[in-house]
Formats: C-alpha cells, sequence, structure tokens
C-alpha cells in the first residue's frame, strides 16, 4: 500500500541525475507530503538539514524511479506464480517504482471492472504504483476491439493485447483509429504468429544444431512494418513494447525520421544475452521473442545508444517450475525481469556504449512521458518516486535470493555491476538494501 | 431537353449532386404548398391521373416506401409496390433485366432503393421513365436531405448561416452525404462528429469540420442530425459496445447542453433508442423534429412527384409537337 506520509524527507550528499532536465550534479532533494519540495546542487549545501529524517546519500547517485513498461503478473488467475503484491516486493527491490502490468491475465483485463480490480488490489496490496494496461482486443482474441473509451476513463494506461500480435490487419486498423479517437496509446507485440507458430528459437544455424523448432527472425520486421504503415492511416499513437531484431530497428528508424507517432521498447534481457546463450536447452533462457544472433543483440544496444530505442523494459514474466522444468520446445517463454532490470541496462554504461543519464533516462523520463506518467523526473511538485543507486556495485545474482514469487531468471548466476541501494514510493522507502 | 423554368434540371432525380440551390429552392417552395394539402381533409388532388408509379425497394424500407406510395396516391396516381422478396430479383434476377421487365410495364415514374452505390444511375440509363433515387448503397438519399432541409427552413426560416452537426455513423451513410452535400450547397456549415471508425477517408475534404468528441462538436450548433448505428455495426467491428457508443456518441441531455440555446434534434430514423439517441431528447416535443420530418418527407415527395410529372408532360407535348 503507498501511504504518502506529511512528514519531511530529505536526502543529502546526492549524486542528483533527472534525465529529464538533464542535470547531473551534486545535490540535495527535500520530500514533503509525498511530493517533491525541492531539489537543487545547492540544497543543502550550506546548512544541514532540520528535517525528522535525513539520508545521507554518501555520493550515491539519487535518481526518479524506474518505470517499467512491460510486466506480466499472475493477478487475477495465477497468484501461485505472481501476484500484484510479490511482483511490486521484487519492483521496489530493482528501483522500479511504476509498473505497467499486461492483460494477460485469467480473466483477461478487457472490462472496466477489472481495470478498476487491478487498481483497487494494487492500492491495497502494493508497495509500487500500478498501472494497467487494458486489453486491445476482446479476451485477446485479435477480433473484437475492447471498450478502449470506457477503459480508459476506468484507468487503463495503455491497450495492448500484451504477448499477442494482432493478426487481422483490418482488426488493427479499426482497433487503431478507434483508440486514435480517445487519444489511447497502443502497445504492440510485433511477431507474425503464423511464420512463428510452435517456434522456441530464432532461425539459424544455432536452432538448427540444436534441432529445435525455430522462427525468422524476419518475423517481427514485417509485423512492424506493417504496423507503421496503419499508423500512417489511422494517426494512433503506437509503441513497439519490445522489439529484437537490427531490421526492426532500422524500420521504426525510418518511420520516427516520417515524423509518425511511434515509439519503442527493448527487454533486458534482448540487450545483454543473444541465442547462444540457450547453450545446452537452459529453458529460464527461452524468452519470446527467442533470444536473438549477436548481431541483433549488439544493434539493440546501438538502438539505445542512438535513441531510436526510447526505453528498456523487464518484460518480467513469471513462470513456475511446472512450466519451466520441461524439455525446451515444451516449455513456457519469459523470465522474471524486475530485479535485474537496472543491472542489466547498466551493462551499457560499463560497456561504454551509453551515459548514465542515458540509461536512466530509458528507465525513467522517456516512458513517463509516452505513458503520460507524472513521475519519472526529478522536478519540484513530482512524485517522491526516487531510487537511490549504486552504479558500480558488483554482485552476481542468485535466483534464489530474489525477491519475486517466482525465480525463473534468465540471469542466474551473472556477474552485473550496479543496483538498487533504497527505492522510495510517494516519499516512503519501500526498499533498503540490507548489508 | 429541359425548359428555363422547370424546377428540376433532369427527367430523373438521382442525387443532391446535380442540383444547384436554385432547384432546391424551387423544390423546397412548392413542397411548402403540399404540407397544408396533407393537413386538411380533402388530401386527394388528380394531378397526377393515369401515372403510374412502381416503388422498387431492394432493401427493408418502412418510412420511405410508405411516404413515396402516399405522396403518389395524394397526387392521383397508380402506385405499385415492388418487393423484392416477392419478385423474380431474388430468384436470381439481374438488375438491368428487372430494368427491362418494369420498362415493359411503362411505368412513369420509378422510385428505387438498392443496397449498391450507383443503381439507380444504373436504372436512370436503361429506363425510359423518370427514376427517383430513394438510397443507394452510401451514395445518396436525396429525398431525405431534401425533407430534413423543409423541416430546418420551416424551423428557421433559412438554412443559409446555421451550423448544422451531423452525428454518428457518417461512414456508411447516404443520408449523411446528401445532407452535406445540401447543406454546404445552401450555405450552412456542417460538421461531422463520430469516432474515427465512422469517418470516411478524406472527410475533411468536402469542406467540412471533423470532430471526434460529441461536446466539442455539439458546441454552438444549431441543429443536431443523428444518425441511425446500424445493429451489426455495433458489436465490436467499428466499435466495442452499444454502451460505449451511448457514453461517448448518444445523444443526451448532457451533451446537447453544448450546442446553441434552442437547438433542434433531427433523426432520419429509425431510432436506436439508448444507442444513438436518448429516450428524453427523442420524445421532447420542444427540441426533437423527428415526428415532423415524417410529415415534411409526404410533403417534399408530392413536390418531387409534381415537378418531375411536369417535366414528364411537357417532354410528351414536345414530342407530339415534332411529331
Amino acid at each position: 500500500m503507498i501511504t504518502s506520509k506529511g512528514s519531511r524527507v530529505a536526502f543529502k550528499n546526492a549524486r542528483l541525475i533527472d534525465p529529464a532536465s538533464g542535470l547531473d550534479a551534486k545535490g540535495g532533494l527535500l520530500v514533503e507530503n509525498g511530493r517533491i519540495a525541492d531539489v537543487g546542487p545547492r540544497l543543502f549545501n550550506d546548512a544541514e538539514p532540520h528535517d525528522p529524517e535525513v539520508v545521507d546519500c554518501r555520493g550515491l547517485v539519487l535518481a526518479p524511479g524506474l518505470i517499467d513498461c512491460r510486466v506480466f503478473t499472475g493477478e487475477p488467475g495465477a497468484e501461485h506464480r505472481e501476484s500484484l503484491e510479490s511482483a511490486s516486493a521484487a519492483a521496489a527491490a530493482g528501483g522500479v517504482t511504476s509498473m505497467i502490468v499486461m492483460p494477460n491475465t485469467d480473466p483477461v483485463i478487457d472490462e472496466p471492472s477489472l481495470v478498476d480490480f487491478i487498481l483497487r488490489r494494487a492500492a491495497a496490496t502494493a508497495k509500487v504504483r500500478v498501472l494497467p494496461c487494458a486489453a486491445l482486443t476482446k479476451g485477446l482474441l485479435g477480433e473484437t476491439m475492447t471498450e478502449i473509451g470506457l477503459l480508459k476513463e476506468a484507468g487503463a494506461i495503455a491497450f495492448s493485447d500484451g504477448d499477442r500480435s494482432v493478426a487481422n490487419a483490418r482488426v488493427l486498423r479499426r482497433a487503431l483509429a478507434y483508440a486514435a479517437t480517445f487519444d489511447a496509446l497502443v502497445l504492440s507485440h510485433a511477431e507474425d504468429p503464423e511464420l512463428v507458430k510452435g517456434a522456441s528459437a530464432t532461425e539459424g544455424e544455432f536452432a538448427t544444431r540444436l534441432g529445435l523448432p525455430a522462427g525468422p527472425a524476419i518475423a517481427e520486421a514485417m509485423m512492424v512494418e506493417r504496423d507503421i504503415r496503419l499508423v500512417e492511416l489511422t494517426g494512433a499513437r503506437l509503441h513497439f513494447a519490445q522489439i529484437s531484431t537490427g531490421a526492426a530497428l532500422d524500420t521504426i528508424a525510418a518511420a520516427k525520421a516520417r515524423g509518425l507517432p511511434i515509439t519503442c521498447g527493448v527487454a533486458a534481457h534482448h540487450l545483454t544475452l543473444n541465442e547462444l546463450d540457450v547453450g545446452a536447452y537452459y529453458t529460464f533462457r527461452k524468452v519470446r521473442p527467442p533470444l536473438r544472433s549477436e548481431a541483433d543483440r549488439a544493434a539493440m544496444a546501438e538502438g539505445v545508444a542512438s535513441g531510436v530505442i526510447d526505453v528498456i523494459v523487464s518484460s518480467h514474466e513469471p513462470q513456475g517450475a511446472d512450466t519451466k522444468r520441461q524439455p525446451f520446445a515444451s516449455a513456457a517463454a519469459g523470465t522474471v525481469g524486475l530485479e535485474t532490470l537496472l543491472p542489466a541496462a547498466l551493462t551499457l554504461l560499463h560497456d561504454g556504449r551509453a551515459s548514465l543519464s542515458q540509461v536512466l533516462a530509458a528507465l525513467t523520463a522517456t516512458p513517463a512521458r509516452i505513458f503520460g506518467l507524472p513521475a519519472g523526473r526529478l522536478a519540484k511538485g513530482a512524485p517522491a518516486d526516487l531510487v537511490l543507486l549504486d552504479e558500480d556495485e558488483p554482485f552476481v545474482v542468485d535466483a534464489e535470493k530474489l525477491s519475486s514469487r517466482a525465480r525463473n531468471t534468465a540471469f542466474d548466476g551473472r556477474k552485473f555491476s550496479g543496483r538498487a541501494q533504497k527505492t522510495y514510493v510517494g516519499g516512503e522507502c519501500v526498499f533498503e538494501r540490507s548489508r | 431537353m429541359t425548359s428555363p423554368d422547370a424546377i428540376l434540371p433532369s427527367k430523373h432525380l438521382l442525387g443532391i449532386d446535380g442540383l444547384s440551390p436554385a432547384n432546391i429552392t424551387a423544390l423546397l417552395d412548392l413542397a411548402d404548398t403540399y404540407v397544408g394539402q396533407g393537413r386538411g381533409t380533402d388530401k386527394k388532388t388528380a394531378l397526377l391521373q393515369g401515372r403510374t408509379l412502381i416503388n422498387l425497394f431492394f432493401e427493408a424500407s418502412t418510412r420511405t416506401q410508405s411516404s413515396f406510395e402516399l405522396a403518389g396516391k395524394r397526387l392521383g396516381a397508380d402506385v405499385m409496390n415492388m418487393s423484392v422478396k416477392t419478385s423474380s430479383v431474388s430468384k436470381g434476377e439481374t438488375l438491368l433485366d428487372t430494368a427491362s421487365t418494369l420498362n415493359a410495364m411503362r411505368p412513369d415514374i420509378l422510385v428505387v432503393r438498392h443496397q449498391d452505390a450507383g443503381a439507380a444511375e444504373l436504372l436512370s440509363r436503361k429506363l425510359d421513365c423518370s427514376v427517383i433515387n430513394a438510397g443507394d448503397g452510401a451514395h445518396e438519399h436525396p429525398t431525405q436531405a431534401l425533407l430534413d432541409a423543409l423541416t430546418i427552413r420551416r424551423h428557421r426560416g433559412n438554412l443559409e448561416g446555421l451550423v448544422v452537426a451531423i452525428c454518428g455513423d457518417v461512414l456508411h451513410s447516404r443520408v449523411a452525404r446528401s445532407n452535406l452535400r445540401l447543406l454546404s450547397m445552401m450555405g450552412a456549415r456542417v460538421r461531422l462528429v463520430a469516432p474515427r471508425t465512422l469517418l470516411p477517408c478524406d472527410a475533411d475534404r468536402f469542406g467540412v469540420e471533423i470532430y471526434t468528441d460529441m461536446k466539442q462538436g455539439l458546441a454552438g450548433v444549431d441543429i443536431v442530425m443523428m444518425l441511425r448505428l446500424q445493429l451489426e455495426r455495433m458489436a465490436g467491428a467499428f466499435v466495442p459496445s452499444t454502451r460505449e457508443y451511448f457514453r461517448f456518441y448518444g445523444l443526451d441531455r448532457e451533451k446537447l447542453a453544448y450546442a446553441k440555446p434552442g437547438a433542434l434534434v433531427m433523426h432520419p430514423g429509425p431510432m436506436n433508442r439508448g444507442v444513438e439517441i436518448a429516450s428524453d431528447i427523442a420524445d421532447d416535443v420542444l427540441v426533437s423534429l423527428i415526428s415532423e420530418q415524417v410529415e415534411m418527407g409526404v410533403a417534399i415527395r408530392m413536390a418531387i412527384l409534381d415537378a418531375l410529372a411536369r417535366g414528364l408532360a411537357r417532354e410528351e407535348t414536345e414530342s407530339r409537337g415534332m411529331a
């Protein structure tokens, strides 16, 4: 439950990074009534804060809390895998203060009353902000559009069929046109469903050696191209939830250059892993879309650096032993990722591909802009959603120590540098790393 | 071969396209004289005595078909209704075969409604009689636009300068297309109000203003014209549900409050109450012109039949003169 304290919290000796304004300087920040009351390089320089609660940041980075634009939970319907509460604990531990949850639940979030259910459950149980994405088509069947107007009024932040593509171009065309009527944002999962039917890997030498059923990487670019044409026709705002290939990236770059209202994201695992990481049929690295070639992975890193890729997401997708301890082709796809989102994204910094501010922009200011959120910036009046992070702290991911209920991480045993130390939502500390 | 004093420019009435403002004004003036006839005790004249009018309706219709039937009978014509269900069209006959069959019966005026755009035009080229388009696909429904104009003019005196919002399923509507042509031609400012799924492509090229928000679209308008939303278009193809449509595009008191005080509401019928219009508005005699539209429908159709019959008589006199 998010409760905004009436009291004041003062942060001193911080390295303030606010990608929205370009601020990167030593300074302080004052929280009052759950909002940022003051922030700046000179704050608390001359005089010690006299507030009841003072946080000495000891030179660590204080940044806006992260916004994860693609999170699957099991609530409602599969709470044994992940509830809003358990996902929010993982989010807090990862420095994520807002998570946009996908409608792929049981029942599907395609009714105003179910959006209301998510918001109420989140308010009662979750430590971080939960923003529901409603289904674009009823039952995620790709046949008839949902009540976009009523769902938006109920609090849906965007519309998507989650990990499903709308195969029928006519249905998508009408859904986009209707969404544009309400200036609603549509999230697309770009993968031609027929081309990747039954596939569990990317077509290529590696999948052939392993004998895995595979789908061609172009299944993504094809859908991206189709969707862009439909955006051009309808004027809708479209966000590709996660792309994974250089071909899709090039197409999106060209569409952006033409001024179309298109944005895109990449999953942390597509930035950091390639198809070879599947190794000996390691099902925790079975994801959708599947891990790609090294050239595509490198293109994703370059896409974030160049700004064509707007946001980095976890695509947090909880699975249980029942669905993952299977032969690779039969195993469910998905990896949890809320706690590894920041460390995986920081590899771009440590590889010298992007600045810290650039990496954080893709996790804070840019998603806030795309989804129209008040959070994601260090500005007076903004919600006091904050992360205190050490971008250099080395650690090894241990699946057993994750805060999420599901432990199916693609990064078990992976060495990363940098993670969240403290997380604040509405000025309230929701996570503090134990020493 | 039309004489300069003719009310209509040709022997057919296929659309508002092709009419001039002078034609329309003359038709409306003539129709005004027929309103009184319909209200009197002796509703019948012998103007069209001996003439045969055939109603050929390929789509179900209650008010348009009966309106033409009544108009024809009040002017003394013999009226025959051909319902497609009982005709050989349902046995696979082509439209042109039907046309030549009808032509052999030597009617004077054929009123046709067809689901395909251009059907009335096609028949007019193959038949010797006058053809009136009573609705062809999503193309035109000129008599509806004329009766709407007559209704508005009787309340507002003039069409020029009025702001008229046409709301709802513009995409599939021949009523909207004929109305926007007529109203623009007569100097009214037309707005189209609909979700983007129900707006035709390039609608903005017709010199109209486009709104997707109903409250903005109704702000300050004199006339609100509601369109019928076909039931089969509600269930997710063009709009997600009836309740969502009514919430955002159904005319209720809250939305109507944005229009100019005293704004009038029209609907071509049949209405879907609780879908595109709230019952309390449809039934409010102070704002709803819906019943009056039906009455004006008979008057305008009498005027059209009158004008066409005059043309036929002139044509016949001329051909006798030549012989």
